[in-house]
C-alpha cells in the first residue's frame, strides 16, 4: 500500500517541524564528535584529563596521562558517551534524514523515503555479510599474492584437517540429535504434570548462560586430581567412588568428545523444550480424543499422532540446533583449543587466522560451514516464495 | 511464532484430558524431578564454590562443604572481591554494558525501519532485496570476520566499541528485520489507510503507529539479541581483541581459563559475575524471554 502523500500534504500536517531538523543536525555533529573520541584508545582518559584541566585540576589531570588516577571515572565517561553516540546517533540520522526528504516535491519524496528507511541496513549487510561473503570464497582460491591457487583447499586433505572435519560432523549429529531428542522427551513428560512451567524453568534456564560460562561450570563437574587425592569434581568424585582411576573427562580423547557435547546438549534442550512443548500444545484435542477412543495407548498416539503433526516445529529446532552446532566455537576454544583431537572448524579458523596467519586456509574453513547451511538457505527461500505466493 | 497463538486456545482443555492417566503417578513425578535436580546441579555447584573458603576448594567436594555449612571459616565474600579487582571483572562488566545495549538498540532501530518499508512502502527491487535478506538469515558469521579484519586495520576500527557495535549490528540485522516484517506486516491495512488521511508523513506513521504496535516483536528480538551480544565470546576475540581496556566478561573469563586452570575459587565467582546479567534479564522477563526464543528460532 502507497502512503498517498500528495493528498495528505494539502492538509497541512505533514511532516516534522523545523527544529527537529535543526536539532538533529546539531545532535549528528555532537555525535561525530563523539565519536572521535571512542575511535581513540585513550579518548576518554585524554577527554577527562582536559575536563580536569578545564577545571583547574592540573594534577589530576596529569596523574590521568600518566596512565593513574580516575581511571575508573574516565571508564564510565566513555560508557556514558558510548551510548549516547551509539543509541542517540542512530536515531538522530534516520529524524534528521527523513525530515531533509520531507521537504522534498511530493513525487520525489515519496520516491525517496523508503530508501531512507532500508539504506542503512543494506549498506551494513553490504558492508559486513554480502562482500565479505564473496571475498572470503575468493581468497580461499588465491594465494597469499593474490594468483588463483587451490593450495588452500588441497590442504584440508590433510589428516589433522581430516579429523577436524570428523569431529564437526559427530557434533553435527550427535549434539544436535542429543538436544532435540532430549528437548522432545522432556516436552512430552513436563507436559503432563501440574508444575509444567515451574519444571521447564530448570531445564532452559541454562540457555541464558554463556558458553563460555557453561564450560566453566562443566569443567569443574569434569574436574580431575590424581588418584589418591580427594576429587572435587563431581564426575570423578561418583567415578572414583565405584572404585575407578579418576579420569580427564575433559581433556582425553575420545571421551572428551562426548564431554564437550554434553555442555552444549545441557544448554540447547531446554531451547528445543520450549519451542517443541508449544507445539505439542497446538495438537488438537479432537485429533487426540479420536485416538484414544480407537484404543491408541500413550505410545502410539506419541509417536504415531503428535511426532508426525509437530514435524515442522521438529525440523525448525533441528535445523537452528544444527547451524549454532556446526559453527560451534566457544566450548572446544575454552576447554582445550582443540589440542587433544577435539578439534572443529571454527575454532582451527580462528588459530588460522591469529595464531598460524593463514588468511587463505581460515578463509577455506570458513568456506567449508557456508557450503553446510547452503541446504538450509535454500530450504528458507523455498518455505519463504511458497509463503509469499499465497 | 504462529504456534504459541495456538497454544494460548488448546491447552486447557487438551492437556487436561491428555494428562488424565499419568497425573497422579509417582513414577511420572519422580522421574521429573530428577531430571530438574539434574539439569541444575552443575550450576549449583559452580555458585556453591564460588562462595567457599579458596582453601577448601581442592580439599573437598562442594557437596561436603554443603554438609558442614555451619562450621567456622567455610564461606566467603573475597573470591568475588579478588575477582573484580585483579581479575579486571569489574572493567569488563562496564565494557560488557557498553557493548552490548548500543548493540541491541542501534539494529533493532536499523531493523525497525527496514522492516516497515518493507511490509508497507512499495519500491523497485522489494521483492529481490527481501529475498536476499531471507538468504542471509543463516550465513555463517566466520563468513564475515577476515574481510571485516582487514577493513578494521585500515580504518583503525579494530579493538574500538564502534567496530563492534557494527559488526553485531550487522550480524543481527537478518533475524531482525525478519522478525519484524513477519510482525509489522499482519498489521491492519486500515490502520495506514487513516494515518495517510490524516495526513501523517511515512515517519510519523512510523514513530506513531508502528512502532508502539510492534512492542511484542521488537521486545522479544530485544532479549535474544541482548543475551546473543553479552555471551559472545567469538566476534569480542575477532573485533575487541584481548585488550584489558576493551575486554568484555566472556574474553575476561576466557582469559582466566587459560593461564591457571586449578583457581577454582577465582574461576568460578568469575563465571558466575558473567553469568548475573543474563540470569536477571531472563527471571525478570521470563515471558517475553521465552517469545524471544520462539521467534529466534530460525537463526
Amino acid at each position: 500500500m502507497a502512503l498517498d502523500a500528495t493528498q495528505s500534504s494539502a492538509s497541512g500536517t505533514y511532516g516534522t517541524p523545523r527544529w527537529v531538523l535543526v536539532a538533529s543536525l546539531i545532535g549528528l555533529v555532537f555525535a561525530a564528535l563523539g565519536v572521535t573520541v571512542l575511535i581513540d584508545p585513550l579518548g576518554g582518559t585524554n577527554l577527562l584529563a582536559s575536563i580536569y584541566e578545564m577545571l583547574g585540576n592540573s594534577a589530576g589531570a596529569d596523574l590521568l596521562r600518566n596512565g593513574g588516577g580516575d581511571q575508573f571515572i574516565a571508564k564510565l565517561l566513555i560508557a556514558a558517551i558510548a551510548l549516547l553516540v551509539g543509541v542517540g546517533g542512530i536515531w538522530l540520522v534516520f529524524t534528521g534524514a527523513s525530515s531533509i526528504v520531507e521537504r522534498f516535491p511530493p513525487k520525489l519524496r515519496d520516491r525517496v523515503i523508503p530508501w531512507v528507511f532500508i539504506a542503512p541496513a543494506l549498506l551494513l549487510l553490504g558492508v559486513y555479510l554480502v562482500y565479505p561473503a564473496v571475498a572470503t570464497v575468493v581468497r580461499s582460491f588465491v594465494d597469499d599474492k593474490g594468483a588463483f591457487s587451490l593450495a588452500n583447499w588441497a590442504s584440508l586433505g590433510k589428516g589433522e584437517f581430516l579429523e577436524i572435519l570428523r569431529n564437526n560432523v559427530i557434533w553435527l549429529v550427535v549434539a544436535t540429535g542429543g538436544s532435540v531428542g532430549l528437548g522432545l522427551f522432556v516436552a512430552a513428560l513436563f507436559d503432563r504434570i501440574r508444575r509444567e512451567s515451574l519444571a521447564k524453568v530448570f531445564i532452559f534456564t541454562p540457555l541464558a548462560i554463556s558458553l563460555v560460562g557453561a564450560t566453566v561450570i562443566w569443567k569443574f563437574v569434569y574436574a580431575v586430581q590424581p588418584p589418591g587425592l580427594p576429587q572435587f569434581g563431581l564426575l570423578n568424585a561418583i567415578w572414583t567412588a565405584f572404585g575407578n582411576k579418576p579420569v580427564a573427562w575433559a581433556t582425553t580423547f575420545p571421551i572428551n568428545l562426548p564431554a564437550e557435547m554434553l555442555i552444549m546438549i545441557w544448554l540447547q534442550t531446554g531451547f528445543a523444550m520450549v519451542v517443541l512443548s508449544a507445539a505439542i500444545k497446538g495438537v488438537s484435542v479432537e485429533v487426540l480424543e479420536a485416538a484414544r477412543l480407537d484404543g491408541a495407548n500413550e505410545r502410539q498416539i506419541f509417536f504415531g499422532i503428535i511426532v508426525p503433526l509437530i514435524r515442522g516445529s521438529i525440523v525448525t529446532v533441528t535445523t537452528t540446533i544444527a547451524i549454532a552446532t556446526l559453527k560451534i566455537f566457544d566450548i572446544v576454544m575454552s576447554v582445550s583449543g582443540g589440542l587433544n583431537h577435539d578439534n572443529v572448524v571454527a575454532v582451527r579458523m580462528f588459530q588460522e587466522m591469529f595464531q598460524f596467519f593463514n588468511d587463505g586456509r581460515a578463509a577455506a574453513l570458513a568456506t567449508i560451514l557456508f557450503i553446510a547451511v547452503l541446504p538450509v538457505m535454500i530450504l528458507n527461500l523455498r518455505n519463504f516464495r511458497r509463503q509469499a505466493a499465497m | 511464532m504462529a504456534v504459541s497463538a495456538k497454544a494460548v486456545t488448546g491447552t486447557r482443555s487438551r492437556t487436561r484430558f491428555w494428562r488424565a492417566p499419568l497425573l497422579e503417578s509417582l513414577p511420572l513425578r519422580l522421574s521429573v524431578l530428577v531430571i530438574c535436580f539434574l539439569w541444575t546441579l552443575p550450576t549449583a555447584g559452580l555458585l556453591i564454590t564460588s562462595f567457599r573458603n579458596p582453601e577448601l576448594i581442592t580439599k573437598t567436594g562442594w557437596w561436603e562443604g554443603l554438609l558442614n555449612a555451619f562450621q567456622p571459616n567455610q564461606w566467603t565474600l573475597q573470591n568475588y572481591a579478588n575477582v573484580l579487582a585483579g581479575d579486571n571483572m569489574a572493567t569488563a562488566f562496564l565494557n560488557s554494558l557498553i557493548v552490548t545495549i548500543p548493540s541491541t538498540v542501534i539494529p533493532i532501530t536499523i531493523a525497525a525501519f527496514a522492516a516497515y518499508a518493507f511490509a508497507w512502502i512499495p519500491f523497485p527491487g522489494r521483492g529481490i532485496l527481501f529475498i536476499i535478506v531471507v538468504a542471509l538469515l543463516v550465513v555463517p558469521l566466520q563468513m564475515a570476520l577476515i574481510p571485516i579484519l582487514k577493513i578494521y586495520s585500515g580504518l583503525s576500527l579494530y579493538g574500538t566499541f564502534l567496530g563492534i557495535w557494527l559488526a553485531h549490528t550487522a550480524f543481527g540485522l537478518p533475524l531482525a528485520i525478519f522478525l519484524l516484517y513477519n510482525f509489522m506486516s499482519q498489521l491492519p491495512r486500515d490502520l495506514f489507510e487513516s494515518a495517510a488521511i490524516d495526513g501523517a508523513s511515512a515517519f510519523q506513521t512510523f514513530i506513531r503507529l508502528v512502532l508502539p504496535l510492534s512492542i511484542p516483536a521488537l521486545g522479544a528480538f530485544a532479549i535474544f539479541q541482548f543475551l546473543w551480544v553479552w555471551n559472545d565470546l567469538l566476534v569480542a576475540l575477532v573485533f575487541l581483541g584481548p585488550g584489558k581496556e576493551v575486554q568484555v566478561m566472556p574474553t575476561a573469563l576466557f582469559n582466566m581459563i587459560g593461564p591457571r586452570g586449578g583457581a577454582w575459587h577465582l574461576l568460578t565467582a568469575g563465571a558466575f559475575l558473567t553469568m548475573i546479567v543474563p540470569l536477571g534479564v531472563f527471571l525478570a522477563l521470563q515471558r517475553a524471554f521465552v517469545r524471544g526464543i520462539l521467534a529466534g528460532s530460525v537463526k
